[in-house]
């Protein structure tokens, strides 16, 4: 356990949704998780967390491709879905990490670059305590999931994963 | 009531410096610092958002909901109100845990605490420590110390594994685990669980001991920095079992004076609001707790680890009781009350968490299928555990529907208010006179602010950041400064 092996059952792929299903459209991350594991694709990893912290570098051992899904408060409507480089991180709490930290801290743990990263950030416009998901971030998922499955099909021709069923 | 540079005389001719942490949503901090004409701290108040709508959102829940619901509350120590929630139902369903259930959470508990402070030391604290409070921000970041510890960066972040997965297999999954249910777990551990843990828990010791080895090592390489920042006096507070001895898991309320003396000893933890009382001040969200019997004055007190190694009377296993000795050592018999001392006491505890794994994982009991006890029904239930940053009230009252009619928590952050605006105080006498403000000035208080690691923005993280932001405004509200730092979006 206590190493950076690679798990030998580590998908090519890994989603990594992060959010807080209890927080209105903090929901997103969470739900577009659900939604996606759903789906069974095979070569891909669905994983999902509160939010992101160090050891989400482990994670990233022995993948090709990660795609990490999170709402924005503030970004494009309905999603953006972007390359990630790997960057340093500041913070007066322990309380999270960016993604792009997350992928600087695999590279200085192991030494290596991460693998390729996109981020999709899904518009949120509400966040508090016990609300329901909004209808327009609900409009906003349903638009980010079409395309990270055609993100994860397109690395279907690179051999990645396997492509969904017509 | 108020404190000295709390509440200025004449407010109106100061100006005023905050450091805001500007939140998307909820749970946010600012510091808002009033300098008079000549550049002087004259009032000093941290704001910190208090989750007081959870409070709100889980009344007409039914109660068995309880400890799965509360972890939504935080994304950093959910076992911590997993289980305080936990110990709470057990009381309303009349519950004594066997001993597998016990055991179960007392390990899904030791499991919470390691990973937690290991995050803290090596990945929030260390940066600071090993390359001091004025170098390079880009230095000092989360990241950064494995660039130039990688050995200690990899430990760490090993260690934090080590204690998910004693989590994962305690509570059954990684995140949103269930394992605590009300009058016991739902599920023990298998052989195979255990020999998996076990297998890695001597290196967990081994690097514990480093860990606490760094931290005193940094302390006595120079004391006048270590033991005088932000020091402030105060009593401390936390739960000790029935013979004085460390326990975060379960046990009775235990406060000492500033000067070790002990105020409060064998406190009915299921009547805490005898005990202490929460203030609330018209300028922060956020309740100040203070001893009753002391009164807001002289009752107020620190919680988490550097209270209570100091409060306990012994450790029960070895190597963190040695540990313990030297750090009262350290002190030459009298209370250490130095921020920074938290993290080395946090070392501490984090052996004694390791060491707590090692022997229970040796335990049968663990292994065993008695898992749920219940007994009689009860309207009220109260539990209260030592999470990492400190002690953490669950209380709630239920209807004779089962649902939760009344709740009140009291989270680490909310004990240590004062003590924290206090912290900040001494830092910003020393630190931020004048009328520029640097970085310099926002890495001290960063720094004090760390010490505690206070919740802030727990419950939710979307996508944006927190930035902690200095504004120096003038006693008209017209901002002539101002400093952010850690705003700049995610690289994509």
């Amino acid at each position: 356990m206590l190493s950076l092996q690679p798990p030998e059952d580590a998908a090519p792929v890994l989603v990594l949704a992060v959010g807080n299903p209890s927080r209105g459209d903090d929901a997103l991350g969470p739900l577009a998780a659900q939604r996606l594991a759903a789906l069974g694709l095979p070569g891909v990893d669905v994983l999902t967390d509160f939010q992101l912290q160090v050891e989400h570098a482990l994670d990233l051992l022995g993948r090709r491709r990660i795609v990490f899904v999170d709402a924005t408060a503030s970004g494009e409507a309905p999603f953006a879905l972007a390359a990630l480089t790997a960057a340093g991180d500041t913070s007066h709490t322990t309380h999270s990490l960016s993604p792009a930290a997350v992928l600087f801290a695999y590279r200085r743990l192991t030494g290596k670059e991460p693998p390729p990263a996109r981020l999709l950030a899904i518009r949120g416009h509400a966040f508090e305590l016990g609300a329901p998901l909004t209808a327009d971030a609900a409009a906003n998922l349903d638009a980010a999931l079409a395309a990270l499955v055609a993100e994860l099909q397109a690395g279907a021709e690179q051999g990645d994963v396997q492509p969904l069923p017509a | 009531m108020t404190f000295e540079l709390e509440t200025a005389p004449h407010p109106e001719q100061l100006r005023r410096v905050a450091i805001d942490p500007v939140s998307r949503v909820e749970g946010h901090g600012k510091v808002t610092l009033l300098l008079d004409a000549d550049d002087r701290v004259q009032q000093v108040r941290l704001h910190i958002v208090e989750f007081r709508g959870f409070e709100k959102f889980i009344q007409g829940r039914p109660y068995w909901e309880v400890p799965v619901m509360v972890q939504r509350l935080c994304g950093i120590c959910p076992v911590s109100h997993h289980l305080a929630a936990a110990k709470a139902i057990d009381m309303i369903v009349g519950s004594r845990l066997t001993p597998t259930a016990e055991k179960v959470r007392r390990l899904m508990h030791y499991g919470q605490i390691l990973q937690s402070h290991a995050l803290h030391f090596f990945h929030l604290a260390s940066p600071d420590l090993l390359f001091g409070f004025d170098s390079e921000v880009a230095r000092r970041n989360v990241v950064a110390l494995a660039a130039e510890h990688p050995e200690l960066a990899k430990k760490g972040v090993l260690l934090r594994k080590y204690g998910q997965e004693v989590i994962r297999v305690t509570a059954g999954k990684r995140v949103h685990g269930t394992g605590a249910i009300p009058g016991g777990v739902n599920k023990s551990l298998t052989a195979e669980e255990r020999a998996c843990l076990q297998a890695d828990i001597y290196h967990v010791v081994g690097w514990a001991r480093e860990a606490v080895d760094i931290a005193r090592r940094l302390h006595e390489s120079n004391r006048p920095l270590y033991d005088g920042f932000g020091a402030f006096r105060s009593s401390m507070l936390s739960i000790v079992a029935p013979d004085g001895s460390l326990d975060l898991y379960d046990g009775h309320l235990r406060a000492r004076d500033a000067d070790g003396q002990i105020l409060l000893d064998r406190g009915n933890c299921s009547r805490y609001w005898e005990l202490i009382f929460e203030e609330v001040k018209p300028w922060s969200y956020m309740k100040f707790p203070f001893l009753r019997a002391l009164g807001p004055q002289a009752g107020w007190y620190k919680v988490g680890p550097l209270a209570r190694v100091q409060n306990c009377d012994r450790i029960h296993t070895p190597l963190a009781d040695a540990a313990r000795r030297e750090f009262l050592d350290y002190g030459g018999g009298r209370p250490v009350h130095a921020p920074l001392a938290y993290h080395w006491t946090r070392m501490i505890e984090m052996l004694f968490a390791a060491e707590l794994i090692k022997d229970l994982l040796h335990d049968d009991d663990l292994l065993g299928t008695d898992l749920v006890a219940t007994g009689e029904r009860a309207e009220r239930g109260v539990g209260v555990i030592e999470a990492p940053r400190g002690t953490l009230i669950h209380h709630y009252r239920v209807d004779e529907q089962d649902q939760i009619t009344r709740a009140n928590l009291i989270v680490s952050t909310t004990h240590n208010n004062q003590a924290m605006n206090e912290a900040i105080r001494v830092v910003a006498r020393k630190y931020l006179d004048g009328r520029k403000l640097t970085e310099a000035l926002l890495n001290h208080i960063e720094v004090a602010i760390r010490a505690f690691d206070p919740c802030l923005s727990c419950a939710t993280h979307a996508l944006g950041r927190m930035p902690l932001a200095v504004e120096l405004v003038d006693a008209d509200g017209v901002t002539v400064d101002r400093l952010v730092k850690g705003d700049a979006p995610a690289s994509c």
